[in-house]
């Protein structure tokens, strides 16, 4: 579906991994038993590439914690579908409950990951991913809620749009989701944590150099090992 | 029937007092646990000038949907479009006023409309469009004020509901309902399956049916999927 995204329009800078690897960075990220909470789009490969070893707990914000997998054309169910609207399955341990108490469980810090896409995200860790002005409104579904209330906030994005404009930026130019509120960004080149001046780059896919990232130097931290 | 049952044959019954200018909570997650047989009824009825507040206002040209095709919606507040043409469309031409809240505020805006809380401070939404005019207080971090949402009238469906309207849901379906059963003035109840009193073990009441005013045996439900993802296919 947006599998041309990750190409920039200029094509000069390398691409990286694909959204596969990238769902792979951030699975290598979560710990053994937490409790996940994955956004509409790219996130949702996490689910399908996840080790059932890691037993992890998959929440989604329409009313389900212990989200497994997908159903058969036998099991499927009107009633048990995510906040994408797609048909899931559940595993042992899993529970329904209305959707106040599902944004409790994200607003009062019990959901320990939490996985969206963005439009654009700054060095603050300010992330915007729910309206153009003018040209395009999605609203904010529950993505202001999980930015605010995720103990650790991952955005998964293409590194740069369809139009080849780099989506980490030192300011967040469009309406914003949440303000200084994500703690990782994983894109196609490489994984960078907003330390509120800069980006500071934690790893680069191979065949990456600093110099492909769009990014000015000076909101760019190279940290040697 | 006597006079003080709860029980009404059909939507065209349990509708009978709705009129323009109503507020209206829906509940369903997208398509997911509407209640097909009173937006269908509403649509019939023609009630024109709603204020709907339902988390996807209908999809794809169904669920409420229905309503804002025949411009019977000119309020939503709501916290998604995408996927909504119809919403989407006569929200950028000026048809519908659209209010956006984030979902988590969404949901606890209904809840303490029904349950007496008179206002709320939460982080969602500080530092953003959604904050603005808004009273910010500093806690362990910025928060914003947020009031309650009630309604004249809420639409329900269940699967399951006994004559005092004590609800059960099945899976995903649950989301908003109970909520905004709590937060109408009239809450209007269909079902799958109308029991008898002790029909629902009371261990097992999602909501409780002392905030139920009508409840109906609903009839030709379609349960629409949205987006049918099977494994390995």
């Amino acid at each position: 579906m947006v599998s041309n995204e990750n190409q920039p329009a200029g094509a000069e800078s390398p691409a990286g991994w694909t959204q596969q690897q990238m769902a792979d960075e951030i699975i290598a990220m979560i710990d053994h038993g937490a409790s996940l909470n994955l956004g509409i789009g790219m996130p949702t490969l996490i689910a399908e590439r996840m080790p059932d070893d890691k037993h992890i707990f998959i929440h989604s914000e329409n009313g389900v914690h212990g989200v497994s997998g997908r159903p058969t054309r036998e099991t499927v169910s009107p009633t048990l579908i995510n906040a994408g609207k797609e048909t899931i399955s559940i595993g042992a341990g899993a529970s329904f409950f209305d959707s106040a108490t599902s944004f409790g469980m994200i607003r009062g810090g019990h959901i320990d990951f939490c996985v969206l896409g963005g439009m654009e995200v700054d060095v603050e860790g300010s992330l915007a991913n729910w309206m153009i002005p003018g040209k395009k409104v999605t609203g904010m579904g529950g993505a202001m809620d999980l930015v605010n209330g995720a103990k650790r906030v991952i955005v998964m994005l293409a590194h740069f749009s369809k139009r080849g404009d780099c989506k980490l930026l030192p300011q967040c130019q469009l309406p914003l989701t949440g303000k200084g509120v994500v703690h990782t960004v994983v894109s196609n080149l490489g994984i960078f944590t907003p330390t509120g001046n800069s980006f500071r780059v934690e790893k680069l896919a191979a065949g990456v150099q600093p110099s492909d990232l769009g990014i000015a130097d000076e909101y760019l931290e190279i940290s040697q090992p | 029937m006597n006079n003080n049952s709860k029980v009404f044959a059909n939507a065209a019954e349990a509708l009978f007092d709705l009129t323009d200018g109503i507020s209206l909570m829906s509940g369903g997650f997208g398509l997911c646990g509407i209640a097909e047989n009173c937006i269908n009824q509403i649509a019939e009825m023609g009630i024109q000038r709603i204020h709907a507040i339902s988390n996807n206002i209908g999809n794809s040209g169904r669920g409420l949907a229905i309503l804002l095709k025949q411009h019977q919606i000119s309020q939503a507040t709501c916290s998604y479009v995408g996927g909504n043409p119809d919403l989407e469309q006569q929200m950028l031409s000026g048809q519908v006023d659209v209010t956006l809240v984030p979902q988590g505020t969404f949901s606890e805006r209904i809840r303490a409309g029904g349950m007496g809380i008179r206002g709320f401070y939460t982080p969602t939404g500080y530092g953003t469009l959604v904050a603005e005019g808004k009273e910010v207080r500093e806690f362990d971090r910025p928060c914003i004020l947020e009031l309650p949402l009630k309604a004249d009238f809420a639409i329900i469906k269940a699967q399951r509901g006994d004559t005092y309207g004590n609800l059960w849901f099945k899976e995903t379906a649950r989301n908003f309902s109970p909520l905004m059963a709590m937060a109408a003035t009239t809450t209007i109840v269909e079902v799958e399956e109308l029991v008898e009193l002790g029909g629902i073990q009371p261990e097992d009441v999602h909501l409780p049916g002392i905030f139920v005013q009508r409840i109906f045996q609903g009839a030709n439900y379609r349960n629409d999927i949205e987006i049918p993802i099977y494994a390995d296919e």
